[in-house]
């Protein structure tokens, strides 16, 4: 990890260009976010590949249908609260029920949208996308994962969605670095605790990681960018070594990552398990840095919910 | 249009009304009124307008058909079977577990469905999305997307007709089902629609209206519509609700029939006159 930070969404304008180089069928649709969402970079070099349909997110997944059924790779981009608050109905009736070959990507995922507030912030979109069938969900947590997520969707036919954020965050991945549908990564071994998070949560857990070691816990980290399929034997296989489990993620801890890990191992392997997420609560405005804080979403949480679960552990 | 082909196209309609009678019997729920409203427009762009070819539903460059009123789907199941699609056997399944054929139109290439719908208000953004990719890759293409009247409250459609008129999709027809009825009664009182082609000119659409029965003027309505370029079209059909049922056409009959064997057979007795009377014109 080096000290250099870049925002998941700006790794959308570098993973998209790379992308209409590579097959001239991709197609980028647009509802009027261009600029915050670094789309602009693929608009500049492909204008005749580039749609912006206006401030129109329902259109814009039709139109994005539209292409695929007629043989297009369609990305659909806009802000997380609209394109899958907005144009809910779309996405099931249009995308995932004939299980077409969109791609939905979305910057302004979470709390740390900062200054907007709760219209902007949106902490509902993974369990609303989790309950559609032939949904797929990405949630990267730096600029590398983000870009290399993109650059690779392609390959598949199948609709996904894409979850970008707006803050800067440390680059931890290099380019060279591959993920998969249905894949996790463990990203530090550990014998005494299974941390599975996704998105900025990785970088709390790392942090509170290197606090639990100076206590003698040795946490396995689990980046569970794959939040459906949800990659359960990588999760199950640390748990049944750890006995205990923690899962973070910035968004409501219904539904989400943290609804997804619970339902698994609540069938399969029951352990102790805690959540560091939203608490069913709505955003609002402040710096990201704060709602961080205030919204229990640090390091400090990890750590907290760790010493209880370990405590109880399965043995 | 020759006198031969519109008495072809005419008993086509009778026979896609009766097999739309017949499913809608059978699966004991559907929407007859609104199937029967726009069985002609269905039957005169796949046997007379639409480049399709059933052999090779997947053909690129076919032109593409969307229901965007999928509540209307026996009519445009029982005319793709009629064209050759699949096995007319295969409408008695329509709503029945395990068919190809569902209450509302699923994607399906092979059967020749060219898009999903169902929730309504969707049709003319994924007709969009259709034309643009076919002006870039094959101009010759067209798109027809059916859509209610009632329909139209939702402004999704008025979204992608923004859409269609800004990018100048010419090879867009938005086909009105006019028939002046929704679930709760007349579309003028629910929530009026008037003057429609008003606001189709206004959001840059040509427009032109036409009977939706009569085939010789549909013809002369999709030819007219043809010859202006750099424009959407948007064609108001003028149709009567549950056509070719003096019942349904009078309002006595409700939105959601439930229809006994009796009913059923004296429906399709005045259905079978009107053949027999078709015949009559051809001598």
């Amino acid at each position: 990890m080096t000290m250099e930070k870049r925002s998941t969404r700006e790794a959308l304008g570098d993973g998209l260009t790379e992308l209409g180089r590579l097959n001239e069928n991709i197609i980028v649709i647009d509802a009027d976010v261009a600029s915050s969402t670094y789309v602009k970079a693929f608009a500049d070099e492909f204008p005749d590949r580039y749609y912006n349909v206006g401030i129109a997110e329902q259109n814009m997944v039709e139109v994005a249908s539209g292409m695929a059924l007629a043989g297009k790779k369609p990305y659909a981009v806009a802000f997380s609260s609209f394109l899958i608050g907005r144009a809910y109905d779309q996405i099931r009736c249009c995308v995932a029920m004939p299980n077409l070959d969109v791609k939905l990507v979305a910057t302004h995922a979470g709390i740390t949208v900062g200054e907007d507030g709760s219209t902007h912030q949106m902490l509902e979109d993974l369990a609303l996308m989790r309950v559609l069938p032939n949904m797929n969900i990405f949630v990267p947590a730096d600029y590398w994962s983000a870009r290399n997520m993109i650059v690779s969707s392609y390959k598949n036919d199948k609709p996904l969605y894409i979850r970008l954020g707006r803050p800067e965050v440390p680059l931890f991945y290099s380019p060279w670095d591959e993920f998969h549908i249905g894949g996790g990564r463990i990203i530090r071994e550990g014998s005494d605790v299974s941390i599975v998070a996704c998105g900025i949560m990785l970088f709390e857990a790392l942090r509170a990681a290197d606090i639990l070691a100076r206590q003698g816990i040795e946490a396995e980290i689990i980046d569970c960018y794959s939040v459906k399929p949800l990659p359960e034997e990588l999760i199950q296989s640390s748990v049944r070594r750890t006995g205990c489990c923690v899962v973070a993620e910035e968004h409501n801890g219904m539904g989400g990552l943290c609804g997804a890990v619970a339902e698994s191992l609540g069938i399969n392997y029951p352990v102790p398990l805690r959540f560091v997420a939203v608490k069913d609560r709505f955003g609002e405005s402040g710096t990201p840095a704060e709602l961080q804080e205030y919204y229990s979403l640090k390091y400090r949480e990890i750590v907290g919910a760790v010493a209880q679960v370990w405590t109880t552990r399965r043995r | 249009m020759q006198r031969e082909l519109e008495l072809k196209l005419r008993r086509i309609a009778v026979e896609v009304r009766k097999d739309v009678l017949r499913m809608i019997s059978m699966a004991d729920s559907g929407h007859l009124g609104s199937a029967f409203s726009c069985v002609d427009i269905i039957v005169y762009l796949y046997f007379h307008l639409m480049r399709v070819n059933p052999q090779l539903p997947g053909w690129q460059e076919r032109d593409r058909f969307v229901l965007s009123k999928g509540h209307a789907c026996p009519s445009l199941y029982a005319v793709l079977a009629r064209r050759g699609y699949f096995e007319r056997q295969e409408l008695w399944n329509y709503r029945k577990l395990g068919s190809l054929l569902q209450g509302h139109p699923l994607y399906t290439n092979a059967l020749g469905i060219d898009a999903p719908s169902g929730s309504l208000g969707m049709g003319i953004g994924i007709s969009c999305g259709m034309a643009m990719a076919l002006k870039t890759d094959f101009p010759e293409s067209r798109v027809f997307c059916l859509v209610g009247d009632g329909e139209l409250q939702e402004g999704s459609c008025w979204e992608a007709l923004m859409t269609a008129s800004h990018w100048k999709l010419d090879n867009l027809y938005v086909i009105v089902d006019r028939n002046g009825l929704q679930m709760e009664g007349e579309t003028e009182t629910i929530k009026a629609l008037e003057p429609l082609k008003e606001k189709f000119e206004a959001f840059g659409l040509f427009c032109l209206e036409t009977c939706g029965h009569d085939f010789p003027s549909i013809c002369e309505t999709f030819a007219k519509a043809a010859q202006e370029k750099g424009f959407p079209k948007a064609i108001i059909a003028h149709t009567k609700w549950g056509r070719g049922i003096t019942l349904a056409e009078n309002g006595e009959m409700p939105v959601k029939a439930s229809l006994s064997r009796n009913q059923v057979t004296l429906l399709l007795d005045e259905l079978s006159k009107e053949s027999a009377a078709l015949s009559e014109e051809e001598r």
